[in-house]
């Protein structure tokens, strides 16, 4: 079964066609949580850190415009991870309240699964993304 | 007549023994202040026992007091150590009483639910002018609350370390809970996580057991979360239990669940308070998310008359630290009131709760900017209840499927990937606008159209739900309006 990378809110549903997505954009402005677009070619779960397609769209209140954005990322990175944030900056939340991938390589192969055997049974376990072995860039090209 | 003006009077110091509420703990004029920590208690005295008498005993007995008089109190600042019943409350219908008590802040060492506990809960429920006692609240004063660690990491930091938003997180309990061996056990753990779950879990009574070493639980699970983080690109943890039976037995396994590079770990309720305020300094120092399993609990929080309220045990444990705890599914298996869960998911999530009889939250309640426990459900759920688990149970929450993972009918990874569609789609809807509490049911059998996993677990799982009686109900109910 092909790899299939399952970070964000909705990974296990079919992709979000542009009016579902414009839909979840709109559950976001509705709550006041500002958007951002960001994308890798790096998917290890810890890569904490996407690409920022521009800042932060604090005060873009326009769905469309939102959309608008995810494709210019998309038409520059189709080959990419790309992620759509919606961020909640009230006290005491301050953080991601969705995130989810609205872009996908064509053919991601996954990851390895390194196990350095130590003492006592033990495993010190590292997950590697094969894609990561060639250079950024030109990852997940066929 | 004020206490002051009574310890002036002479009897009160004579040898003897006189009633508590004339020893200055009934004290009806009593405004308490912002820094005092207060108790409600439910009463029931015994017959021919005043209820004001009965609420100064407990104010008695659970501070300063003694049955008798002593002349060492005069050594003392008396009337700021004494705890004071201010206010009882018949609750009508019943031969029962409300009654509220403050005590001093300074009652209490800094930072210790231990210490708490000893006092209100130490010495009075035994107590034989009472037939019966709960403690229903319990109000914590900011500058309180503040001498406490508060959770490992709460909800914010533990979204952040797992690379999880914008749903609740799922996980299961690997059952049998007891006889698999390790390696049996972790093939649980993995099918389960590579199916679309975030967590699987140990049961409480599992330790370390002839059939299964801890040790040997600890490496084939990690193995299996392993696997599973590089099937899915997806962080992925399981509860490691390190309940043991001492605090030396579970720091050693503590360490080594960290060493082998596990988010989480967990500890049972029943290893006492200290225990667990051990393991969240341990948990934080240390990088790991702590789970806890409410073991025991239902001895002493499911009757109604006698016991200590659950929302009492979700206030103790956010100050002690934990990150995770069990509060309820409303529509499962165990015992659980809407209304009543309601309000410990408020108590355990929110920064600032608001006194709400309906939900049995007698006091506001200011946590400050201690974080948030996440409130785990589980016990009879499954995928079928997805929108009302939404529903009740909102976003901030860990949903546990055990039987409604592994019983699946194809497999261990099926059930895990129908949960997690289920619950993919009643987010998607919920934030499209949908009404999921009515739309639900039609809600997932559309999703199940393109996902043969959550339509078998539709179909095998339809008409199950758990509808019984509550026990422990709130007693202010709406009065409907017409």
């Amino acid at each position: 079964m092909a790899f299939h990378l399952t970070q964000g809110t909705f990974s296990y549903l079919p992709p979000l066609t542009d009016d579902e997505i414009k839909m979840q954009i709109d559950y976001a402005l509705n709550h006041n949580w500002p958007l951002s677009v960001e994308f890798t070619d790096d998917p290890h779960p810890r890569n904490t850190y996407w690409e920022m397609w521009g800042l932060p769209m604090f005060d873009q209140k326009d769905p469309a415009a939102i959309l608008y954005e995810i494709n210019e990322c998309r038409k520059a990175y189709p080959n990419h991870y790309i992620r759509l944030n919606a961020y909640d900056p009230s006290r005491g939340r301050q953080t991601l309240a969705l995130s989810f991938i609205v872009n996908r390589p064509a053919n991601d192969p996954g990851f390895h699964l390194h196990r350095q055997e130590v003492a006592d049974r033990q495993i010190h376990y590292t997950l590697h993304s094969y894609a990561t072995d060639k250079p950024k860039g030109e990852r997940f090209s066929d | 007549m004020s206490a002051t003006e009574e310890n002036k009077t002479k009897g009160r110091w004579a040898s003897g023994v006189i009633p508590y509420r004339e020893m200055g703990y009934w004290r009806p004029d009593y405004e308490p202040l912002e820094t005092d920590i207060i108790c409600l208690f439910r009463i029931i005295p015994q017959e021919g026992v005043e209820p004001e008498e009965a609420a100064a005993a407990v104010a008695g007995e659970s501070s300063t007091a003694t049955w008798t008089v002593v002349w060492t109190d005069r050594l003392t600042s008396y009337d700021d150590y004494r705890a004071k019943a201010y206010r009882v409350d018949p609750i009508p219908g019943t031969n029962q009483y409300f009654a509220y008590i403050a005590y001093s802040i300074d009652l209490f060492e800094e930072g210790s639910v231990t210490n708490v506990a000893a006092s209100v809960i130490g010495n009075v429920f035994g107590f034989k002018a009472l037939k019966a006692l709960r403690l229903e609240d319990m109000r914590f004063p900011l500058h309180y609350v503040k001498t406490f660690q508060g959770p490992a990491h709460g909800i914010v930091v533990e979204r952040e370390y797992l690379d999880k938003y914008g749903r609740p997180l799922l996980g299961a309990t690997t059952k049998p809970k007891l006889g698999l061996s390790a390696r049996n056990y972790g093939r649980v753990a993995y099918e389960a996580l590579r199916g679309g779950l975030d967590f699987t879990k140990d049961d409480e009574n599992i330790g370390s057991q002839p059939f299964m070493r801890w040790r040997d639980r600890f490496l084939y699970v990690m193995e299996g979360v392993n696997r599973a983080m590089a099937e899915t690109g997806e962080v992925k943890g399981h509860y490691l239990n390190v309940t043991a039976a001492t605090m030396e037995d579970m720091y050693e396994r503590a360490e080594f669940a960290r060493d082998l590079g596990s988010v989480i770990i967990m500890v049972d309720l029943v290893v006492g308070y200290t225990g667990i305020q051990s393991m969240a300094k341990w948990a934080r120092k240390n990088g790991m998310i702590l789970h806890l399993h409410r073991a025991g609990h239902s001895t002493y929080t499911r009757q109604k008359t006698h016991g200590v309220s659950f929302r009492v045990i979700s206030k103790w444990m956010r100050l002690i630290g934990v990150d995770h705890i069990h509060a309820g599914t409303v529509v499962g298996k165990l015992e659980g009131d809407p209304n009543m869960i309601h309000g410990f998911y408020k108590t355990l999530r929110d920064s600032k709760v608001e006194a709400n009889l309906q939900e049995g939250l007698f006091f506001d309640q200011d946590w400050g900017s201690m974080p948030g426990v996440m409130p785990v459900a589980s016990g009879g759920i499954h995928a079928g209840q997805m929108h009302l688990l939404l529903h009740h149970l909102g976003e901030d929450v860990v949903l546990q499927f055990g039987g409604g993972t592994i019983g699946h009918p194809m497999g261990i990874s099926a059930g895990a990937t129908a949960n997690r569609v289920a619950l993919e789609a009643m987010i998607k809807a919920r934030n499209e606008g949908k009404d999921i509490l009515n739309e639900g049911p039609e809600i997932l059998q559309k999703a199940a159209r393109l996902s043969p996993s959550l339509q078998a677990a539709l179909d095998v799982w339809k008409d199950v739900s758990f509808n019984y009686e509550s026990t422990d109900t709130p007693d202010v109910i709406p009065t409907p309006s017409v």
